[in-house]
């Protein structure tokens, strides 16, 4: 456990971020501190993957602050910024692999990537896809995968892949978006294993965003709903399921009737 | 609002939008460039970018100027045929070829066949977040993507063109020899005497402008693609219809640089 004086991994206060007329994120504030892994709920459009893409730097926040390791990223010099969200390994929805790659190219890529910016010392091609076959192996994948196409593979084999390129460069703190959408029950739950697997690994911060319990339980020991724009709980995870919120309560249990129902309806 | 003001209102708007649009893809091409000038550069991308753009346009290119050529001279023969001028064709076709339609036919076919497949792919890499992830990868995307592309685009067209070039010069020696019954070597010395190297030179700079353009285009309209498939569609059109008009436009204007003294 973090002493309260302590430094959050990351820190965001006041973020706000609106697309025209439309308030994605509306003051959010946020915790994470180092080791855990913070699990953010919340139904489609209420800012989830908004925020992750604030952290990373995809979208540029209209106002707040986001600090790692105390340090404001938004506030830094370009380099500081690159240099602190380098820190950082995403695992996207849809895996997100180069279509124009094989698989072991792929994870290749992310490791060349990673170990070029850490000390200059880039490994060569044939080096780094060795330890994309290593790495494909971590994820439970056979090496050979590396030689196919990410078209020829499954979707839950491209998450094990898009998970190994991700932990590529030794991430300490790991993104991920929707681990298990598109996969049935029993792979959704090998890749949250896989996750926290590496996430314990690696001693990474990891933010999670998914719609589904299962999964939300098994990756996080913290979570938070973001609605319309706005975190309205934070909790233990194990506190998902009965959080005495009506909202969460209701969205966790997957209600028709409720607060969120009726917001809908206006 | 009455009926005198909103169309002048409309066109207003219009032109705003033009102007935005072309500072976007002023400032889009600046950012592009300036990544020339700072490692690291990814080679493998240019040169896999330089073999698409410029080897594999050449079957298309090559006939294109080839049957180009050979109509210019059928067509120059009927013409000049009324005023007892055919002798005349050996030097139209080659002017014709080496200044306006080598570079402006290469540059229309590259613009269907490469810019929409820049677009297009990098379009796809946009809307399946393979941008963003090359992002989170440390890896910038302009610098990736487009600077090695644009790069390519400018020097492979000017290749291109060179082979239009003569190929296009052939199909009118074979037509006019073959069919309209000139000799050989008349027809060689006349091509020869009309040919200038500021006319080869000025085709081969409108085409790296051209070249330029197609990339810079395709990789614009790409790399700000939204919305899925349909999205993706759309800014394939518009990397290709944008990049037509421009290469016309250019073209105008490099030839009243050039050519109008």
């Amino acid at each position: 456990m973090s002493t309260p004086q302590s430094t959050p991994k990351i820190r965001i206060r006041g973020l706000h971020k609106a697309f025209g007329s439309k308030i994605v994120l509306d003051g959010v504030d946020l915790d994470v501190e180092t080791g855990t892994s913070m699990v953010i709920i919340g139904g489609s459009g209420s800012g989830k993957s908004v925020l992750l893409r604030c952290i990373l730097g995809l979208i540029e926040p209209d106002a707040g602050t986001i600090e790692i390791d105390g340090e404001n990223v938004l506030t830094a010099s370009r380099s500081r910024q690159d240099a602190l969200r380098r820190q950082i390994g995403m695992l996207f929805q849809n895996a997100a692999l180069f279509d124009s790659m094989s698989v072991g190219e792929n994870v290749a890529f992310g490791i060349r990537a990673k170990h070029s910016d850490r000390n200059g010392a880039t490994p060569s091609r044939a080096q780094a896809l060795q330890m994309a076959g290593d790495l494909l192996k971590q994820v439970g994948l056979d090496p050979s995968v590396g030689d196919l196409s990410p078209s020829e593979l499954s979707g839950g084999m491209q998450k094990r892949v898009g998970l190994a390129r991700a932990i590529a460069g030794s991430p300490n703190i790991m993104f991920f978006d929707e681990p298990t959408t598109g996969l049935d029950p029993i792979m959704g739950a090998v890749i949250d294993g896989l996750i926290v697997d590496c996430v314990q690994k690696l001693g990474s911060t990891a933010i999670a965003i998914t719609h589904d319990m299962a999964s939300a339980q098994r990756i996080g020991n913290r979570a938070a709903m973001l609605y319309h724009g706005k975190l309205i709980w934070q909790g233990e995870a194990s506190e998902l399921m009965h959080s005495g919120n009506a909202m969460v309560d209701q969205f966790t249990h997957g209600r028709r009737e409720g607060p969120i129902t009726m917001e809908l309806r206006k | 609002m009455n009926a005198v003001l909103d169309p002048i209102a409309a066109l207003g708007r219009a032109a705003l939008g033009l102007i935005k649009q072309a500072g976007a893809l002023a400032l889009f091409a600046l950012e592009a460039l300036s990544h020339l000038v700072r490692p690291p550069f990814y080679w493998r991308i240019f040169f896999s970018s330089l073999i698409e753009t410029g080897f594999f346009s050449l079957p298309v290119v090559a006939l294109t100027a080839l049957f180009s050529g050979a109509v210019i001279a059928l067509q120059s023969y009927v013409g000049f045929g009324q005023y007892h001028v055919q002798s005349a064709i050996a030097g139209i076709v080659v002017l014709a070829v080496t200044r306006e339609l080598g570079p402006v036919l290469a540059g229309l076919m590259v613009a269907g066949r490469v810019g929409a497949a820049m677009s297009a792919q990098i379009g796809t890499m946009r809307v399946t977040d393979q941008i963003d992830a090359l992002t989170t990868l440390s890896t910038d995307p302009m610098k990736y993507l487009v600077t090695p592309r644009l790069l390519a685009g400018t020097l492979a067209l000017p290749c291109l063109v060179l082979v239009a070039d003569i190929l296009g010069v052939m199909g009118g020696f074979t037509v006019s020899v073959a069919k309209l019954g000139f000799s050989p070597s008349t027809y060689i010395t006349a091509t020869l005497d009309s040919l200038k190297t500021m006319d080869v030179v000025v085709g081969l700079v409108k085409a790296a402008v051209f070249g330029f353009l197609i990339a810079l285009l395709g990789c614009y309209n790409g790399y700000n693609s939204r919305g899925g498939a349909e999205g993706v569609g759309s800014a394939t059109t518009a990397a290709v219809v944008g990049a037509s008009i421009l290469l016309l436009l250019f073209d105008y204007l490099l030839t009243d640089l050039f050519f109008s003294q």
